[in-house]
């Protein structure tokens, strides 16, 4: 009797994971939302009319076709002012997570494959870090290193790989007890090989979710840095500053002080979403039953 | 459980020495204290810049003057301040009694509103009241705390103008002269307290609320939730009794680690509001290069970091008897 | 057999079926069965069968997303709550299931270490379970306890009653679990799997737990299990559950030695056996099907040695196939009269092993 089975289709991991995500609507739409604001800022600011530096003759003038976002007080357009804070704020909080990411993640799962003396030790080290307050630590770093925008990122990601590295060396912990590392072992993997080889890619999700969350949490440790004028100052400008420089003028140029705080949020909130698709997608806990 | 305690404090203080002494020579080696004074117009005489420099033991090596500060610590002395009519450690205390104040209220109103939001919208899961509370959720995580602190401030003053009142203050912890007498006071604090107290408490009502409805879904989903449903207890008890019940001790942990980050939180909500605490003293410091002080601030912080985290560890025993013995 | 006695629960074409990401999920396809006063019904059949699903929509505790059709009638109601309880479970409001769980129909589930809630004592959570429908003095619930305890022979009772569940091995905990189902004196305990999760030197004491239960409350008993040897052990009646129906129901005996479905005669063909000289295993080849895309015919067709054209296309209902009601869904059954399944299924070989 020939074998036949009558079975759901089966699909490639990747396969899967993408499907999962494009059913998270939230993420999808946010991700192309978040991809024009990128254009807009990258390729918009650049081909703008006005630059940062235009001190124009309209001063304090309301949005118009002119100028969408208006003027300030100086006469700068801030639709210029707005796309370069959004360029650097972006440019800020991505090399935070790329940088945060690669430091933590090393150092959490040497931490958690050695484990022992080293573990302890490396730990202690990352909670050190995570035990104060990280806006004071940012704000001492920051008023020492000048206002530059890359400094900043520094100083920031020199605060974030803590949480990486806690993460990550919580999935190495919970990994390395399985087989497929004392196989590895027993087939004669050098230590960097199973970290490496193995134990990364395995966490790799939890990674990729937990480097998205840190865009958005940077991106607001960042712009309240430069709130207080700690982050970054000019000739730099950053939406946090911008922000700082209306906080007086809320109710008469409510311009200067909505299109920054607008933005800050649009791109926090776009990155949460997609993390929040992202985690779904990578690591589903139950099939979501649709009512 | 004692013992653990101790154990716990004890290994918290070399933690906390190199914490300081990192920071205490970041702040020392980058900034000039002295610098205001000798942009002064016309200069200084040398003798008074080499007053004042002996004065904030300036003319000593780095890590001898952190010696005697650390020393002096011990004895209740937080060293000179780059301010001379500023003693830094009762200023301390006095501004972060302020803080507190703030803190304090902060974390209750987003303990309560997040378990409320939470546990709400686990039960009706995937309803239109549980999209709106993840929406808002999310939001709130999104925004700057800054920017939602001075639109309050904003909706605060117009909503005073509609009112005719003053009802609601924007500016300090508490005003300067109070007509009246006990009552007249503490309407005056509640006043100058509501819209801080909202400000700080949103991005951690957004991140608990979250964090309980996952919690709470994990619990509803488990077999003991199924067993006490087939004793025969009705939702409501099973509900509180069972569920809340074990769902709410994985937030005891999770308060006690946002800490820092509430302690944050309030630096930029004083600056706002422009009360007189901790977090702006800790920006004055700075600008200043003022290192004693802010070595102080973080000592100050970090060991009340520490000990509410260690609260946090032993209520968490108390709550759950599996980890009791561990 | 014993005169016939009452039927305490009715199930009639039960369905079952959920909405899910990939698709609607037939879980249980019309299953029928009538329980009655005193008697051990087995359920057996492989997992996705159904049968864990049958039981929790008799007490009502699926999850909002099932939509479950059907009849289930609980016609006991002897007990205290008399005539209040309602005949009909399927759809009945929360209060009034309420009233019928834990009294007159009580449940054991499969897990032991999650069935507890790890916060409470296992004292209060037995206590809870008859405060739940009786109220009583502090001084009665504790000897009720304590003596529910000693009934599941739990050794020292007075200290075990203030135990966490933690502190317990497995088997103890279910023991637990089982005081807590005979608490109120149920006519009906549904039982499911109760020893899947448990060594099976455990095994045993939690069956000899769940025999003294039933003769403390002479209660009837559903017993799902996938385990054959529990199922001879302990049931008077069996229901062999396939792909969401019932295809072969009947005594114990009835089973065991004149089987008349080939999807039976696999199961008892695949049992490793130490009293008869049997050179390899009979397994069934294959795996049941996906409950997303059911075949039009007998959902066992890809795995039959005896499927013909008529299996793929027309699902065998439950015939009687003998006076004592015993009842097989097959189009071959008569050809199954005295077979044994090494001669229905191919023994293990290096040439089916695949």
């Amino acid at each position: 009797m020939p074998e036949r089975e009558f079975t759901a289709p089966t699909r490639t991991q990747t396969q899967l994971v993408l499907r999962r995500f494009r059913q998270h609507r939230l993420a999808v739409a946010s991700l192309i939302v978040l991809l024009a604001l990128v254009l807009l800022a990258f390729v918009g600011g650049w081909w703008w009319k006005y630059s940062v530096a235009d001190f124009t003759s309209d001063n304090s003038v309301p949005p118009s076709w002119q100028h969408p976002f208006g003027t300030d007080a100086a006469g700068r357009d801030t639709f210029a002012q707005v796309l370069r804070g959004t360029q650097i704020s972006i440019g800020i909080s991505v090399l935070v997570a790329v940088f945060a990411t690669v430091v933590g993640t090393i150092w959490g799962t040497t931490a958690g494959y050695y484990r022992g003396r080293l573990d302890t030790v490396m730990m202690r080290i990352a909670d050190l870090v995570l035990t104060l307050p990280l806006l004071a630590v940012a704000a001492v770093l920051g008023h020492n290193v000048g206002g530059s925008w890359w400094l900043i990122a520094v100083v920031i990601a020199g605060l974030y790989w803590a949480y990486v590295a806690r993460v990550a060396r919580g999935v190495v912990l919970s990994l390395r007890e399985k087989e497929f590392v004392e196989a590895a072992r027993a087939l004669g993997a050098s230590d960097a090989r199973i970290i490496f080889g193995h134990l990364v890619p395995n966490a790799f999700g939890s990674i990729i979710v937990n480097a998205t969350v840190l865009v958005s949490v940077a991106i607001l440790l960042e712009t309240a840095l430069s709130y207080l004028g700690f982050g970054v100052r000019p000739p730099d400008t950053s939406l946090g500053l911008l922000v700082s420089d209306a906080q007086t003028a809320v109710d008469t140029r409510p311009w200067l002080f909505f299109f920054p705080g607008l933005f800050i949020i649009l791109i926090a909130l776009t990155i949460n979403f997609i993390g929040d698709g992202l985690r779904d997608a990578l690591d589903p806990q139950q099939t979501r039953v649709r009512r | 459980m004692l013992a653990y305690a101790v154990r716990r404090i004890l290994v918290s203080v070399p933690i906390l020495v190199i914490a300081t002494f990192v920071v205490f020579v970041m702040v020392s080696l980058s900034g000039d204290p002295l610098s205001p004074l000798k942009t002064r117009n016309p200069p200084p005489p040398p003798q008074a810049l080499a007053l004042e420099a002996h004065r904030l033991h300036l003319d000593q090596p780095l890590l001898l003057r952190y010696w005697h500060w650390i020393t002096g610590v011990t004895r209740g002395d937080f060293g000179p301040s780059v301010q001379s009519n500023q003693v830094i450690g009762p200023e301390l205390i006095h501004r972060f009694l302020v803080t507190f104040r703030l803190i304090g209220l902060a974390m209750l109103l987003a303990l309560v509103l997040a378990v409320l939001v939470g546990v709400i919208s686990a039960v009706k899961q995937y309803s239109g009241t549980d999209y709106t509370f993840t929406f808002f959720g999310f939001l709130f995580l999104a925004m700057p705390s800054f920017w939602f602190a001075i639109l309050l401030k904003e909706a605060g003053i117009s909503f005073n103008d509609t009112v005719g009142n003053q009802v609601l203050f924007t500016i300090g912890d508490s005003s300067v002269y109070v007509d009246g007498g006990t009552w007249a006071h503490i309407t005056d604090v509640l006043g100058h307290m509501i819209l801080p107290t909202i400000s700080l408490a949103l991005l951690s009502f957004a991140a608990w609320s979250r964090f309980q409805r996952a919690s709470m879904l994990e619990v509803l989903g488990s077999d003991y939730i199924r067993l006490a449903r087939a004793k025969g207890l009705r939702r409501g008890p099973v509900l509180t009794r069972h569920a809340l019940r074990t769902a709410l001790i994985p937030l005891v942990t999770v308060t006690a680690l946002d800490l820092g980050a509430i302690i944050s939180g309030a630096i930029v909500t004083e600056n706002v509001y422009q009360w007189r605490g901790a977090g702006s003293f800790l920006l004055e410091s700075i600008q200043h290069d003022d290192a004693y002080a802010v070595a102080g601030w973080l000592l100050i912080a970090a060991t009340f970091i520490i000990l509410f985290n260690l609260a946090a560890d032993l209520l968490y025993a108390v709550l759950d008897p599996r980890i009791r013995y561990a | 057999m014993t005169a016939p006695s009452e039927v305490v629960l009715d199930v009639a074409d039960l369905r079952v079926e959920f909405r899910t990401d990939e698709g609607r999920v037939q879980a249980v396809r019309g299953v029928s069965y009538q329980l009655r006063r005193g008697e051990v019904l087995g359920i057996v059949g492989e997992s996705g069968s159904g049968k864990s699903v049958t039981s929790l929509a008799v007490m009502g505790l699926l999850p909002g997303t099932a939509q479950v059709s059907g009849s289930v009638r609980f016609t006991g109601g002897s007990g205290s709550a008399g005539s209040r309880n309602p005949a009909e479970l399927l759809g009945a409001s929360d209060a009034a299931l309420s009233r019928v769980r834990g009294q007159s129909i009580a449940m054991i589930f499969q897990d032991p270490m999650t069935s507890l809630n790890p916060v409470y004592t296992v004292g209060y959570q037995i206590a809870e379970a008859i405060r739940a429908h009786h109220d009583l003095p502090r001084d009665v619930l504790r000897k009720q306890v304590l003596a529910l305890l000693a009934a599941v022979s739990i050794p020292n009772p007075a200290q075990r009653v203030n135990s966490y569940p933690h502190e317990l091995s497995g088997g103890m905990r279910q023991r637990v679990v089982i005081a807590i189902a005979m608490a109120n004196q149920p006519e009906v305990i549904i039982a499911d799997e109760p020893t899947t999760a448990l060594d099976v030197t455990v095994q045993a004491q939690v069956l000899e737990a769940l025999r003294a239960a039933k003769v403390q409350t002479g209660a009837a008993m559903v017993l799902i299990t996938h385990d054959l040897g529990v199922i001879a052990g302990q049931a008077d009646r069996v229901l062999v559950m396939y792909a969401g129906r019932i295809v072969e129901a009947g005594t114990v005996e009835e089973i065991f030695y004149t089987p008349r479905m080939p999807y039976t005669l696999g199961l008892l063909g695949s049992q490793p056996r130490l009293d008869e000289r049997r050179a390899r295993l009979n397994p069934i080849s294959g795996a049941p099907p996906s409950a997303i895309n059911m075949p039009p015919g007998c959902p066992f067709v890809s795995r039959c040695p005896l499927a013909a054209p008529i299996c793929e296309t027309e699902e065998p209902l439950l015939t009687t196939v003998d006076p004592g009601g015993h009842g097989a869904a097959c189009h071959f059954s008569d050809q199954l009269v005295g077979v044994a399944p090494a001669d229905l299924f191919r023994p293990l070989s290096r040439e089916t092993a695949s």
